[in-house]
């Protein structure tokens, strides 16, 4: 017999107003094995926990179910609040008669009748619970970094600078992410790459830092504390330590492709680094077009290196490591215009992209910062920037607001008349959200101090008429349609997960939102933190963010992640598979059901093994043994069985 | 409408369900709906496992012989299971399951596998509203002598 202790919450009125919490006590009191029920207004506060406490040792509790909210608000107070009162925590659960119960349903009678039965299948559980104890792993006090843009670069030096080792994973040939390939930053206008660099080279020579370039994560096993990660780095074709980035290799290697870093608008030859200022400073070969490897067609610039740094032959080296704690920085990519048919991208050469615009923009960028069209390089008289090109538009684009767009759009309008002082930079605009610090008086600076217009509605259609573009469009607060000729367009396009934070989600089996972005563990209280234990989320890979605000969140992501690396052995759940030897037919059907390789056949011995640290508690084993020998512990066929049956008795 | 068609309708004002929530999507679904006030009938009871694939599909058995009207069993979607292919291994069980049950006469209505992630509020209520509103308008289901009933 156990002494069931039943505590209902009111949870204010959350609960309290759909359910008739005074009827429930009075049904679960008579349930067998309940020695004492009450209710209380809020469990969770401090005297809610003292009162369960107090219980539990007045009434001589051995089992106690907590009927409020959701298991991931609360599961953890209620337990340690079992655990300060002397019994076992995992002798406590948790019945979720909110977020199931009281918020999804209007009718009392039936909402409470629904309390009820699950409150008893709940006591039907916990009065087949074991006591356990949670086993110590210990933690590799190292941490993984993916992605090595602002956020990545942020957070493994706020982790590198608290004296633990980062591993900084980068899939491009340099780190610096898109921001290294911004002209100027809003709302202060200062450049991006000089406040960029600096960090990148601390990167580059931290000692606690080490960078892995050209690289991708393949595979992540384990778990917080030890996660098991494989990295394939893939050859440069060009040996880091030898290379003296003397540039003779680039003259004569004879393939012209598009330069990513410039978004295509200047070429680079197959060997070559992607900005001066890159880290690794390190020439690559791009394999896809070079000629030299395989088949090895061409070798003009291993001919003319003088170092001997290039090497056709080098092979993608496999790294396997691991880890007490990573961090996923994948960030985004900018929404493809190509998909917006009206305004022209692709055929209309003066139409151009937010990301080119500020290549445009750049002293380092194709024209050296003078501002140039592409079609004829003409300095245009009169440019017009679209905000939310393909943004807030849930019938065929983007649906949300990607934040950044407003303000980066008025940065380019004020960074064109800095340039153009006597150009006309027109803005057409659903809303200009400027919600961030000093932004609403960078908007008010471009349209009241510096000349900037904006027309407040959608711009319809772009056409070529001549060498000039026509503007179609509405002017939503005078009702009247718009039509203007302009030189050039600049759309600001919203941001999508980038493809490196899908794969990255694929393999942690992170959760994503509906758009792809990875979801928080809790959207305001949990901001950096994923559903899984020990890996972290930082930038844009969460959502379109801002330059401090991602930077921000790196700094409390590398945080969360010194929170596990500080300490030398961590809590690991002990509800795993457990076998009954006398029972086992030595099968093996669990063996190739268990995801993660956890079960074993000791051939000396004749049984079968379950190997506790590898078992992450699923319980397909359990479901699929024959015999009923192998059982997730507090998750038994009976105690689910049980639970059933309560839930379906009548009355 | 005539007074027979709104008996057809519901021939079951109050079916049980038994809702099977795996902890770390469709577990969260569920929370969320809650958390977005999403309505759904009562009907559902939910019991949460840690995944999906540790529903033997003898408790789904079980669940229609202590006299349920209907089983739900949800999980993570392909590809995102937190146990990597937990969701797999109860899709292929529960699939023959399903044709089993249909041998012996449960309608394949009353049984239902769907897969639901941590953001999919929406789906969920949907999806509750929809098996609910179906085994309305079938007849309690009871386990008669020959162990079929209205296939």
């Amino acid at each position: 017999m156990s002494r069931v202790g039943v505590f209902v919450c009111h949870c204010g009125r959350n609960i309290a107003h759909t359910v008739d919490i005074e009827k429930v006590v009075e049904k679960i009191k008579d349930v067998d094995e309940v020695i004492h029920i009450e209710s209380n207004m809020y469990m969770c506060s401090e005297p809610g926990q003292t009162v369960l406490k107090d219980a539990i040792n007045k009434h001589n509790l051995d089992r106690v179910v907590v009927a409020a909210c959701s298991k991931d608000m609360h599961e953890d107070t209620f337990r340690i609040a079992t655990k300060e009162a002397g019994l076992n925590q995992y002798l406590t659960e948790m019945a979720n008669i909110r977020e199931q119960c009281s918020w999804v349903h209007e009718e009392k009678d039936k909402a409470t009748e629904k309390t009820i039965r699950i409150i008893e299948s709940t006591i039907e559980k916990v009065k087949r619970n074991q006591p356990l104890v949670p086993y110590q792993i210990p933690v590799t006090q190292k941490a993984l970094v993916i992605g090595g843009g602002v956020a990545g670069i942020q957070a493994a030096l706020d982790i590198a600078d608290a004296g633990y080792e980062v591993v900084l994973v980068e899939k491009d040939s340099t780190i610096g992410g898109k921001m290294a390939q911004l002209a100027e930053t809003f709302p202060t206008l200062d450049c991006s790459q000089c406040i960029l660099t600096p960090k990148m080279v601390a990167v580059g020579r931290h000692p606690n830092i080490s960078l892995l370039t050209n690289s991708e994560v393949e595979n992540i096993d384990g778990y917080v504390g030890s996660f098991k990660v494989r990295i394939n780095k893939k050859p440069r074709y060009v040996i880091e330590e030898k290379c003296t980035l003397c540039d003779d290799c680039v003259s004569v290697c004879p393939v012209i492709v598009h330069d990513e870093y410039n978004v295509g608008l200047t070429p680079r030859k197959a060997i070559y680094i992607a900005f001066p200022q890159a880290v690794p400073a390190n020439y690559i070969i791009d394999p896809n077009t070079c000629l030299g490897i395989d088949p090895l067609i061409c070798a003009k610039c291993k001919e003319v290196c003088e170092p001997r740094a290039i090497d056709f032959d080098m092979q993608p080296e496999i790294i396997e490591e691991e880890f007490g704690a990573i961090i996923v920085a994948t960030g985004y990519t900018p929404y493809p215009i190509e998909s917006i048919g009206e305004y022209g991208y692709g055929t209309i050469h003066d139409v151009i992209s937010g990301l080119e615009f500020e290549r445009i923009l750049a002293a380092n960028g194709p024209t050296q910062g003078v501002i140039r069209r592409p079609s004829d390089g003409k300095i245009p008289e009169s440019v017009v920037f679209i905000h939310c090109a393909g943004s807030r538009d849930p019938a065929k684009h983007l649906e949300y607001c990607s934040k950044i767009c407003c303000m980066y759009a008025t940065k380019h309008a004020l960074q064109y008349k800095h340039l153009v002082h006597d150009g006309t930079a027109i803005n057409f605009y659903i809303d200009v959200r400027t919600a961030g610090k000093d932004y609403e008086e960078f908007y008010k600076r471009a349209a009241e101090e510096e000349g900037v217009i904006y027309i407040r509605g959608k711009v319809s259609e772009l056409l070529q008429d001549g060498e000039r573009i026509l503007v179609r469009g509405v002017n939503t607060l005078t009702s009247e349609a718009v039509e203007l000729h302009t030189d050039l367009v600049v759309l600001a396009t919203g941001l999508l997960p980038s493809e490196g934070t899908k794969e990255i989600s694929n393999i942690l089996k992170l959760s994503c939102d509906n758009k792809g972005f990875v979801k928080e563990a809790h959207p305001k209280l949990k901001p950096v933190e994923t559903a899984i234990a020990g890996v972290f989320v930082a930038g844009t890979a969460s959502g379109p963010k801002d330059i401090p605000e991602t930077v921000a969140q790196a700094s409390g992501a590398a945080a969360k992640a010194e929170t596990i690396l500080s300490s030398d052995f961590m809590d690991r759940d002990p509800v795993i598979a457990e076998i009954d030897e006398n029972t086992c037919g030595v099968c093996h059907t669990c063996i190739h059901v268990c995801p993660y390789g956890a079960i074993y056949y000791d051939e000396p011995l004749n049984k079968i093994v379950v190997r506790e640290a590898l078992c992450e508690g699923c319980g397909s084993c359990a479901s699929a043994c024959p015999s009923g020998s192998i059982e997730l512990r507090n998750s038994t066929y009976e105690s689910i069985s049980a639970s059933i049956k309560a839930l379906l008795r009548s009355g | 409408m005539s007074k027979t068609t709104q008996e057809t309708e519901s021939q079951n004002p109050n079916p049980n369900i038994i809702l099977f929530l795996c902890r770390w999507c469709s577990g969260k679904g569920a929370d969320l709906a809650g958390t977005s006030r999403l309505q759904y009938p009562p009907n559902v009871l939910p019991i949460m496992v840690n995944c999906s694939s540790r529903i033997d599909p003898q408790h789904v058995v079980e669940a229609f012989l202590e006299g349920a009207d209907g089983v739900l069993i949800t999980g993570c979607n392909f590809g995102d299971c937190h146990y990597k292919t937990g969701n797999y291994k109860t899709f292929r069980r529960m699939s023959i399951l399903s044709k089993l049950l249909k041998q012996v006469g449960v309608s394949p209505k009353r049984f239902r596998l769907t897969w639901i992630s941590a953001t999919e509020a929406a789906k969920f209520a949907k999806t509750v509203t929809a098996m609910v509103d179906e085994l309305k308008k079938l007849p309690p289901y009871k386990i008669n002598g020959k162990g079929g009933e209205e296939l």
